[in-house]
């Protein structure tokens, strides 16, 4: 297992690089730093000095790959890859275009955007299997399609209205609870609990179509049947045989995307004013910050890559057949 | 004259190569059997004629003109002429008669705040025109039933009950035509701030939301089929190439990864204004942009599916039969691969598509959607959400957003599901 | 009950008729009774309606069955018409069941102590170190070695056989009075089979259980069961004491099946004395894991140094447990999975292992295949007469343009008892016989010389397998092909084959005519195999010659 964690670890190795080449592909090879600088500047009216000189501020004055006017090991670290890409690797992410230190940003917004992401993930799982469970149960009556219509309905609508409907029912007619802000502490709740819980009815359609379809597929298992032979009730059969195994492929869902809940959701947190990576990425996009766009992607993959590594984990954790093999 | 834009050419391509194609698997007698059983369920009968409408308004939209004056028009903007020079001053509601705002005037020597009434309505005619409307959408159901007696014989529709068919004909029929009519005497959706209409607005949305879901995924297929089959076909090193490619690609969060590629694509088009002439063919190269990168984002999810399908498929007896025969990897992949997996890639094309129209609204307000100045739902929930804090609300922007966008999401979903039941039974 | 005589009825079904949603009866009126202490067997081929009936016993038939009428008598109560609450405690405390396939009836995650625990916990009370202490008693006497550690295995850790073993424990544990065993050893290899009937006897013996035995092989029936009755297309058409029935069955269906099930001996006419194809020192060697950052690679033998001749017009049978690898020999044989080692001399001239796939392709028309699975033999996709034609046009067999080649399939299609216009259907019309004859025809529209018939029979019922043998048997002596039948199956070997090869973990252990080795086995694997079969099977087969 140990031998197995290690080699998945290595494998991260050629993926992030490959990441880092993407991103610097496309953040300075299709678009080459002097359209950059123009972007920053104005697309009027720029004369070639003050594109170098806005390039020089920021670093982006040095070549792609490959320093001929430098001597040494300089030949390649004195470059705009190994400035810009290679240095990501010691999650060092340098300044943004507007001159702030990215690192500290980041570790400063991360917790509002886990104290939004990670209730609603954790909500979510819980009301959603709970739910499929409460369908497979009555599978095929009433209950069940009734259900089914409701979650494709739920599915059709984008998650925006439910925002919007959301903000408006609760805060503006029924004031119950502030429509956007944020403040950290005790009372940070007050500011949550609306955007949890649309995060969490947002989802409700697709979850729950995907958990039931799951479950479904193990109920006509044989091993169903012996524990109904046995003399279960199909409740007792549900819970603790079906769930159990039904959870191995809800895993690999799962799992891969609890370190990504650091980043946080764009949509929400801009949508209810909550200071996390998700509208400090959405602020940079829109301001066409580079660098600080660049940063997220890489801690993004990052973060992805440890949830598959968790997820493996986790599976030879839930799984006997990975974990006696 | 008319005026090529690169996404009508692409549509309309897209368009004829589903003709042909349905031509084609037309002929094979069992996928004509799955097809008939998918619409012999009422509400894929409904959700098809609701999304085939879409896309005809799509298709309608998709044909532009060059005016004298210089402006691109399509066939949609000639039909709805009347709309384009029906602007108010500022908001109004649904079918008002005066502004929703008052106004400051000055009558006789008094400065009073008063609604100002609407320039373009002409109240009374409701009743009118819903009755006009019924009879000319009964009209046009009775004479495509003369025209094509034998319409449900051998096609796709032969099994779907036919109350339900031509019942839904006639309601898609009698909606269109009310609108038309009702748009003459009011405005149906009321106006935005600046005073145009709304309905005009979300029905040239139809054309941005179908455009993203289809050539998206029009773009996607091609490499997603021959990556996917490929590395489960020939396993080994190639395997190994198209997963790490695919892993790479999938461990930079989707938004961002979309994100950073329009940015990049939003440098370009401003450093490149020599690629487009007006403000309308520079939008329309950015949405033609926006489906490339979707469908270079988006390949993976079913490349993973069609790889692992191919693997399982490879080591089936009948392929091992084929190699017994003599049967090259051409072959095999043509007759005894490919066509086995369709039914996956079929599935994948009707889900994606509700998706792709859902995502177009978020990335829209992130801001790396289409251009603000295109019509687009994306852009219509934005202008709303403002809207919404005003005092009293102003709420119908949202509401014809939601009901245009929330109907051909839902007749999507609901046709994705049966075709999924029929084709793939082990999902029902 | 005070008192309880071996002839009292404790299980009593009466015109139980159960049918699918839209009408299609799946038993149409079943009458039977199970004594106390007695074994009663209920034969019948697939679709007649056996497992239906056990689990409508149980009332857990699949959804969307319904019952129509009928009575079920456990004792004194009717169990149709209780609630389910208290048919749930009736299922596992006194009607207990056993399935077929014990690798998916356990379940993956749980381990066997818990599911046995669960049982018991539920229906008895028993908690901790008393449950503990029961299951490992429990498991001692279904012959689990170490019971007090492999109570915490999981169902993969097992052997197929031993997982059978937990099944019976589990169905065991809370004493039942019935139990119903589903095809329980129709899984499982013929020595694993005949310890596991054994166990259940000695078990049914010393506990005085009175067992419902599911089966549609009538070895096992003659091994195992008091009392038989046979099904038929949702119907039990005879009923009687298994040494009348298998002496003097009445109804002809009865017969029919009887006699398919016995050993038969073709006669065979002599093949000629050269090689067609001489396989030497076959080696299939497999690599498990080493992938980008692996050292270590497990290396699988699964051919390890085959030796085999084939003669012009003769049926060599490779026989075999599963795993032995005797199908990826023939596999290797068509050059279809990779060669570690060997020559494959082909008409004593060209050695097949050192070609190419393009240098191979004429070679190709000559050997042809079969498989087992007739499900998974045919493209979904096209018509029979596609996939029959697809030979002719990729080796360029026989006439090139498609009219007559469409007559050539007509021809194929009534050579294997099938018509003319079967040609334009798709595979899913057909049944498992059918297509087993359509996966025939599609090996001869090439002309092949040797046919590798995969286990062809087993996913078939006997009447079929018998139909499919003679078919089989009828090509060899209008056209002269020869066969290598890979089988698992004894009892066919009469019928089928010349020679014999016994083939055992990658290597072939025994090897001769095939009287020789059913009557007179040398290697002590041979024997082991020929004990295990069914003592039916075994005097039939002593008959013979």
């Amino acid at each position: 297992m140990l031998k197995y964690l290690i080699r998945r670890l290595l494998y991260a190795i050629p993926i992030l690089i490959g990441v880092n080449l993407i991103t610097f592909a496309l953040f300075f090879m299709v678009n080459t730093p002097d359209d950059m600088a123009r972007i920053h500047l104005g697309a009027k009216q720029t004369t070639p000095e003050m594109i170098a000189a806005w390039k020089q501020a920021h670093g982006y004055d040095k070549p792609l790959f490959f320093n001929g006017n430098a001597e040494g090991l300089d030949t390649l670290t004195d470059t705009l890859f190994f400035q810009q890409s290679v240095r990501l690797f010691t999650f060092d992410f340098g300044l943004s275009d507007s001159g702030r230190d990215i690192g500290a940003d980041i570790q400063q917004r991360m917790w509002p955007s886990l104290a939004l992401a990670l209730p609603t993930f954790l909500l979510g799982l819980w009301v959603n299997i709970t739910l499929a469970l409460v369908a497979v149960l009555f599978r095929y009556s009433r209950v069940d399609k009734t259900a089914l219509v409701a979650a494709v309905l739920l599915m059709s609508i984008s998650g925006l209205f439910y925002i919007i409907g959301g903000q408006v029912l609760f805060s503006k007619v029924l004031h119950w609870v502030p429509i956007s802000g944020y403040q950290p502490g005790a009372d940070a709740w007050r500011f949550l609990i609306l955007p949890v819980l649309i995060g969490v009815f947002a989802g409700l359609g697709a979850g729950l179509r995907w958990y039931r379809t799951l479950f479904l597929e193990e109920v006509n298992k044989d091993y169903v049947r012996t524990a109904r032979a046995k003399g279960l009730s199909e409740w007792r059969t549900l819970s603790r045989h079906v769930l159990r195994n039904g959870l191995l492929p809800i895993l690999t869902g799962v799992v891969v995307v609890i370190p990504t809940l650091f980043m946080g959701s764009l949509v929400m947190e801009s949508f209810f004013g909550i200071p996390g990576l998700g509208s400090y990425t959405i602020e940079a996009i829109q301001g066409q910050d580079f660098a600080i766009v660049k940063a997220m992607v890489f801690l993004g993959a990052v973060l992805y890559i440890a949830g598959l590594i968790l997820t493996d984990i986790a599976y030879a954790w839930a799984d006997p057949r990975v974990r006696f093999k | 004259m008319i005026a090529l834009l690169w996404t009508d050419v692409l549509v309309w391509l897209l368009v004829i190569m589903l003709a042909l194609w349905g031509r084609l698997a037309m002929r094979d007698a069992l996928v004509r059997a799955r097809w008939q059983q998918v619409f012999a369920s009422p509400l894929a009968t409904i959700s098809a004629i609701i999304l085939i409408t879409y896309l005809k308004l799509a298709l309608l939209d998709s044909i532009h003109l060059r005016m004298d004056d210089g402006q691109l028009r399509s066939l949609l903007d000639l039909i709805f002429y009347h709309l384009l020079d029906a602007s108010e001053r500022t908001y109004s509601a649904p079918f008002a008669t005066h502004e929703f705002v008052k106004s400051v005037v000055q009558q006789d020597g008094q400065v009073l705040q008063v609604h100002l009434p609407l320039r373009h309505v002409q109240p009374g005619m409701v009743w009118w025109d819903l009755l006009l409307a019924a009879a000319l959408a009964s009209l046009v159901v009775w004479l495509t039933r003369r025209g094509v007696p034998d319409f449900f014989k051998n096609g796709i529709f032969a099994r779907s009950p036919r109350g339900v068919f031509w019942g839904t004909a006639w309601g898609v029929w009698f909606v269109l035509i009310a609108l038309w009519l009702l748009s003459h005497h009011y405005h149906v959706f009321g106006t935005d701030k600046v005073g145009n209409d709304v309905l005009y607005q979300a029905i040239k949305s139809i054309r941005t939301g179908v455009l993203i879901g289809t050539l998206t995924t029009l773009l996607m297929l091609p490499l997603a089929i021959g990556l996917g089959v490929a590395a489960g076909y020939f396993k080994g090193w190639v395997d190994d190439i198209i997963q790490y490619l695919y892993t790479t690609l999938n461990s930079i969060p989707g938004v961002l990864l979309i994100a950073a590629a329009v940015l990049v694509m939003q440098g370009m088009l401003e450093t490149h204004p020599d690629w487009f002439g007006s403000v309308a063919e520079r939008a329309d190269l950015r949405l033609l942009f926006l489906t490339l990168i979707l469908g270079l984002t988006s390949w993976t999810g079913l490349c993973r599916l069609l790889r692992a399908e191919t693997l399982k498929l490879s080591a089936v007896e009948y392929v091992t039969a084929a190699r017994a025969l003599g049967a090259g990897h051409g072959r095999i992949l043509l007759r005894h691969i490919v066509p086995n997996l369709m039914h996956l890639v079929l599935i994948s094309i009707v889900l994606d598509f509700s998706g792709l129209v859902l995502a177009e609204a978020v990335l829209t307000y992130v801001g790396v959607g289409v251009d603000p100045t295109m019509n687009s739902w994306g852009n219509m929930i934005n202008a709303a959400r403002l809207e919404m804090a005003r005092e009293p609300m102003v709420w119908w922007t949202l509401a014809a957003a939601f009901v245009f966008m929330s109907l051909v999401v839902l007749a999507a979903n609901l046709l994705s599901d049966r075709i999924q039941q029929v084709f793939n039974p082990r999902n029902a | 009950m005070a008192q309880q005589d071996d002839t009292q009825s404790i299980l009593k079904v009466e015109r139980l008729a159960v049918s699918l949603p839209d009408g299609t009866p799946i038993l149409k009126g079943i009458d039977f009774e199970l004594r106390r202490g007695e074994v009663f067997a209920l034969v019948g081929e697939s679709g007649s309606g056996k497992s239906m009936t056990a689990l409508a016993i149980m009332r857990l038939l699949p959804e969307g069955l319904r019952y129509d009428r009928g009575c079920i008598y456990l004792q004194d109560t009717e169990l149709l018409s209780l609630p389910e609450a208290a048919m749930q405690r009736i299922r596992g405390r006194r009607i207990a069941m056993i399935f077929q396939e014990p690798m998916s009836a356990l379940n993956p995650v749980m381990t066997i102590g818990e599911q046995i625990g669960e049982a018991l916990k539920l229906h008895l009370g028993l908690r901790g170190r008393k449950q503990r202490e029961r299951v490992i008693q429990l498991l001692q006497e279904v012959g689990i070695p170490e019971p007090e550690t492999r109570l915490d295995w999981y169902p993969h850790q097992l052997s197929g056989g031993q997982r059978q073993r937990v099944m019976i424990a589990m169905a065991l544990a809370c004493e039942p009075d019935v139990l119903i065993a589903d095809e329980p050893t129709t899984a499982l290899d013929v020595t694993i089979q005949a310890q596991i009937l054994d166990l259940l006897k000695s078990l049914q013996r010393k506990r005085g259980l009175a067992v419902l035995f599911i089966t549609h092989d009538m070895g096992v029936v003659a091994e195992i069961a008091d009392r038989v009755a046979v099904m038929y297309h949702g119907e039990i058409v005879e009923q009687a004491d298994t040494r009348h029935f298998l002496i003097d069955p009445e109804h002809p269906y009865t017969q029919q099946l009887l006699k398919n099930a016995l050993p038969l001996r073709a006669l065979k006419p002599a093949p000629k004395n050269q090689s067609l194809l001489e396989a030497k020192g076959i080696k299939v060697w497999f690599q498990q894991g080493g992938g980008w950052f692996s050292r270590k690679k497990r290396i699988t033998r699964a051919v390890d140094g085959v030796d085999l001749t084939i003669r012009p017009g003769e049926t060599l049978a490779l026989v075999g447990e599963s795993g032995s690898g005797k199908s990826t020999l023939g596999m290797a044989l068509l050059r279809l999975n990779e060669l570690t080692e060997g020559q494959i001399l082909f008409d004593e001239q060209v050695d097949l292992a050192t070609l190419n796939e393009r240098a191979l392709r004429p070679w190709r028309r000559h050997i042809q295949v079969i498989f087992q699975d007739p499900f998974a033999a045919f493209n979904p996709r096209m018509t029979v007469g596609e996939s029959i034609r697809e030979g002719m046009i990729t080796l360029k067999v026989g006439p090139q343009d498609k009219a007559s080649q469409r007559e050539r399939v007509a021809e194929l299609l009534q050579k294997v008892g099938l018509q003319p216009e079967h040609m334009d259907r798709y595979p899913h019309e057909f049944s498992g016989g059918q297509r087993q004859r359509l996966g025939i025809a599609r090996a001869l529209a090439v002309e092949p010389r040797l046919i590798i018939c995969d286990e062809p029979t087993s996913a078939l019922d006997v009447t079929v397998r018998a139909q499919i043998i003679d078919l089989l048997n009828t090509l060899q002596e209008e056209q002269g092909v020869s066969y290598l039948f890979i089988t698992h199956d004894l009892s066919i070997l009469p019928r089928i084959a010349h020679r014999v090869a016994v083939m055992q973990q990658g290597k072939i252990v025994e090897e001769g005519r095939v009287e020789q080795i059913l009557r007179v086995p040398q290697h002590p694997y041979t024997q082991q195999l020929l004990e295990a079969a069914p003592k039916l099977v075994r005097t039939a087969v002593s008959d013979l010659w």
